[in-house]
């Protein structure tokens, strides 16, 4: 059967034996992952975006997003000399498509900036929750337990930055997972995997070897809304003053 | 005793009150879910629910496994840091089951435009074209390999 | 994208919390309002507004019950509605709504009216038969005793109970305000003014909602309008009013001077989306108009049949007023982008389960729903039998 030696070989082991759990309905059981042994976040590097929204349209058909609502999405900013505060931003269809062609500019500059949840540590979201429908799990994600959501849009007016929705079927609250059910197999966001220019990179802040420790002592990285100490764990680098 | 008989109305009320809680308790005890509180203020069992959500892109590293040829061409060239999926799209059906799932061709005519478009807002240093003015209307693929992009020495791929 | 000024962030562009987001607060103001005012008579000795003293009671059960309404039908899944109950969550001010409801409903409401009302239910019960003597021996809960010394525990008891009942009703609108304020990520929202002005904009609704309803039955069932209890709640009324005023003006020029990041967003939803409902409807029909009505009241004197004119006016411009006031919070918080580049436009449904239809039924709902209070436990002063506080000022 060379099929299914190739279907073996196809997966480097450890997602290996984690997906095939998945194949057979059992991933709880799905060996090597430690929930303790993680603190998840992500790296989001301005400078290396060009907002092609290939993450848009990856989280999209990962994680079956519904239409005109996003767990990720790309802002095109557009900051001119005279105001450093009020920028002029566009996301169209949350740059899922890409962006316009922008024109040259004298006394101003374009960037691109990627968001999604933030996975705060402290978040705002899960404090006001009514029920306890979303949480942060001991490895450092926000997550929305849909079978237990009441849909009462609390935490969609707690957030910030704007990451979360009802969703229009299920009536339930919804946003990024960091995609939970890949990097607890040993896989990298739909995200991360699809960006391609590596302006994301998934981060475990627990694991000594992981490259965010000798990227932060070398850039200047900083998170959005800083002043709302919401323990933000997007990190982006090359962030500009005027980004909201 | 007269004090007790003229006030015993009151237990009653109470007495209501406290078969409501009892009740509630009761109810209570059935309908919370049973993983409740294991990590913290939620459904413990959630978490695993999610994990196991099936997923749609294999991962770079699948894709290895097999496609050891194109692999080695691309860490080579230009292309390296850009994931397999991030244009042949996602494909874990095609990793579990590769001979009965096939990738979808490619339009290099969109594909290649939608990261290498020219256009002021993009870092300075990406490489970018005006696809209009750069290929007169061939193909990219016509001069650039998708998987080594560079054009070396003579040119063509 | 439809609606949009600005920038959005994408998940913005629809409002979340709709127009019955709007009709909970207002309602449950009524509630803690009509509380505030029937304990004038308890517990601050207000002997002049006693006969609205029982009508107060019912009106605040009637809203009280259906308060939850709203939030029931705007969830997405209502039938999970008793996790808050079961699993409430202790850092969320959403959570604890269910129990400070059910406290005010049981401990405080219910204990209250069923103590004020013992007398009657067994009276009506020892007088009638059937059905009807069924329904009032359970509403007794199989007591018959209303001896002299029974009364007066009760007196004593529905005292205790008015006096616990304050902080509650506070307590209850107090953190409806908290629901909102607390929410740093919004700053229309985030002020600790926020449950104070919505206290006392809820003892004003709720006020001019028992002097009209009083107004309206006693003209109804024939009887006089009592002018020392009318006037006396209109000069309640004028004071917290007031207050409530000042408390709002207060915060709007502290946002004007401070002017922080969110300032510019805000001044301009003031003068646009907002300048109707706000500055017209809000401050100067709903608030200044009632105002310098009952103000100079409160320094003439005009006849009774003007001065019950202009209560009515007064009492109904004060529900405008208060009804703006929460639209203005609810749906003024979620028109500008929390980017604070942007704006966006609430489309309102009419017949849609969230919608206008709905909204306007759950807020007349309450009426119905004291019509059939006021049948089973009539709340008339003249009726009220025997030994009871209220009996000299029924009798004025």
């Amino acid at each position: 059967m060379t099929l299914s030696r190739r279907q073996f070989l196809v997966l480097v082991p450890a997602a290996a034996a984690a997906w095939q759990y998945v194949l057979a309905g059992t991933p709880q059981d799905a060996p090597n992952y430690q929930l303790t042994d993680h603190w998840w976040g992500m790296l989001l590097d301005i400078t290396k975006c060009i907002g092609c929204g290939n993450c848009v349209r990856a989280c999209q058909a990962e994680n079956d997003v519904p239409d005109e609502y996003f767990r990720t999405w790309v802002e095109r900013y557009l900051r001119t000399d005279w105001d450093l505060t009020t920028p002029e931003v566009i996301s169209p269809d949350g740059g899922k498509e890409g962006f316009p062609t922008a024109e040259e500019v004298k006394n101003g500059m374009y960037f691109f900036v990627p968001k999604m949840c933030n996975h705060c540590a402290d978040s705002p979201c899960t404090q006001v929750c009514p029920v306890g429908a979303t949480f942060i799990t001991p490895d450092g994600v926000v997550l929305i337990d849909q079978t237990y959501c009441l849909g009462c849009a609390y935490c969609v007016q707690a957030c910030p930055y704007g990451c979360r929705y009802i969703h229009p079927t299920k009536h339930v609250a919804d946003k990024c997972t960091l995609c939970y059910h890949r990097i607890t197999k040993g896989l990298t966001t739909a995200c991360c995997e699809n960006c391609p220019t590596g302006a994301r990179q998934l981060v475990d802040l627990k694991n000594p070897n992981d490259p965010i420790h000798a990227f932060l002592k070398t850039h200047d990285v900083h998170v959005l809304k800083p002043e709302m100490a919401t323990g933000a764990k997007a990190f982006y680098n090359g962030l500009d003053g005027s980004v909201r | 005793m007269k004090t007790f008989r003229d006030s015993e109305h009151l237990l009653r009320f109470a007495l209501l009150f406290a078969i409501v809680f009892v009740l509630f308790l009761v109810v209570r005890h059935f309908v919370v879910p049973r993983s409740f509180g294991e990590y913290g203020h939620y459904r413990g069992a959630a978490i695993a629910e999610i994990a196991a959500r099936p997923i749609h892109f294999a991962g770079q590293s699948a894709c290895e496994t097999c496609h050891t040829d194109i692999a080695a061409t691309k860490k080579a060239g230009m292309h390296a840091g850009v994931h397999c999926e991030a244009c042949h799209g996602p494909l874990a059906s095609h990793a579990a089951n590769p001979a009965s799932v096939q990738p979808p061709k490619l339009d290099t005519a969109v594909l290649c435009v939608r990261c290498h478009a020219a256009s002021a807002a993009k870092p300075k240093n990406f490489p970018q074209v005006a696809a209009a003015q750069h290929s007169g209307g061939l193909a990219c693929e016509t001069c650039h390999h998708p998987h080594s992009p560079a054009i070396q020495g003579g040119g063509a791929k | 994208m439809g609606g949009v000024e600005g920038y959005m962030y994408p998940n913005e562009i629809n409002l979340y919390w709709s127009v019955l987001i709007v009709v909970y607060p207002y309602v449950t103001g009524l509630v803690a309002g009509a509380f505030i005012l029937a304990s004038l008579v308890r517990i601050f000795n207000v002997r002049e507004v006693a006969p609205t003293y029982r009508l107060a009671l019912l009106t605040a059960l009637a809203f009280l019950i259906v308060a939850p309404l709203p939030l029931l039908l705007h969830l997405g899944h209502p039938e999970r509605c008793f996790e808050m109950y079961f699993t409430p969550h202790d850092t969320s001010a959403m959570a604890m709504f269910g129990y400070v409801y059910i406290w005010y409903l049981m401990a405080v409401l219910l204990f209250e009216i069923w103590l004020d009302f013992r007398q009657d239910i067994i009276l009506t019960a020892r007088s009638s038969t059937g059905l009807k003597r069924l329904l009032y021996r359970l509403l007794s809960l199989g007591s018959n005793n209303i001896s002299e010394h029974a009364l007066a525990v009760d007196e004593r008891a529905g005292w205790i109970v008015t006096l616990i009942g304050i902080p509650s009703a506070f307590l209850l609108h107090g953190y409806v305000g908290f629901i909102f304020g607390s929410i740093k990520a919004n700053p229309w929202w985030s002020s600790p003014l926020m449950p104070v002005v919505f206290i006392f904009s809820a003892m004003v609704s709720g006020i001019a909602l028992v002097l009209m309803v009083y107004m309206f039955t006693t003209r109804v069932r024939g009887r006089q309008i009592d002018m020392p209890c009318v006037d006396t709640i209109a000069k309640y009324l004028f004071y917290i009013f007031i207050i409530d005023f000042v408390l709002e003006m207060l915060d709007l020029v502290h946002r004007i001077y401070v002017a922080d990041e969110s300032f510019r967003s805000i001044s301009f939803m003031v003068h646009t989306k907002l300048y109707f409902s706000q500055i017209v409807l809000q401050i100067y029909v709903g608030t200044l108009v009632p105002l310098l009505l009952l103000g100079i009241i409160q320094i003439t004197r005009f006849s009774p049949s003007v001065r019950k004119a202009i209560y009515v006016v007064s009492a109904a411009l004060v529900e405008v007023a208060v009804l703006s006031m929460r639209w203005n919070v609810v749906i003024g918080g979620q028109l500008f982008s929390k980017s604070f580049l942007g704006y966006t436009t609430y489309k309102i449904g009419l017949i849609t389960h969230e919608g206008v239809f709905m909204a306007a039924f759950l807020t007349l709902l309450p009426l119905g729903i004291l019509w059939v209070l006021v049948k089973i436990l009539p709340p008339w002063p003249e009726r009220k039998p025997g030994f009871n506080h209220a009996r000299d000022a029924s009798t004025l």
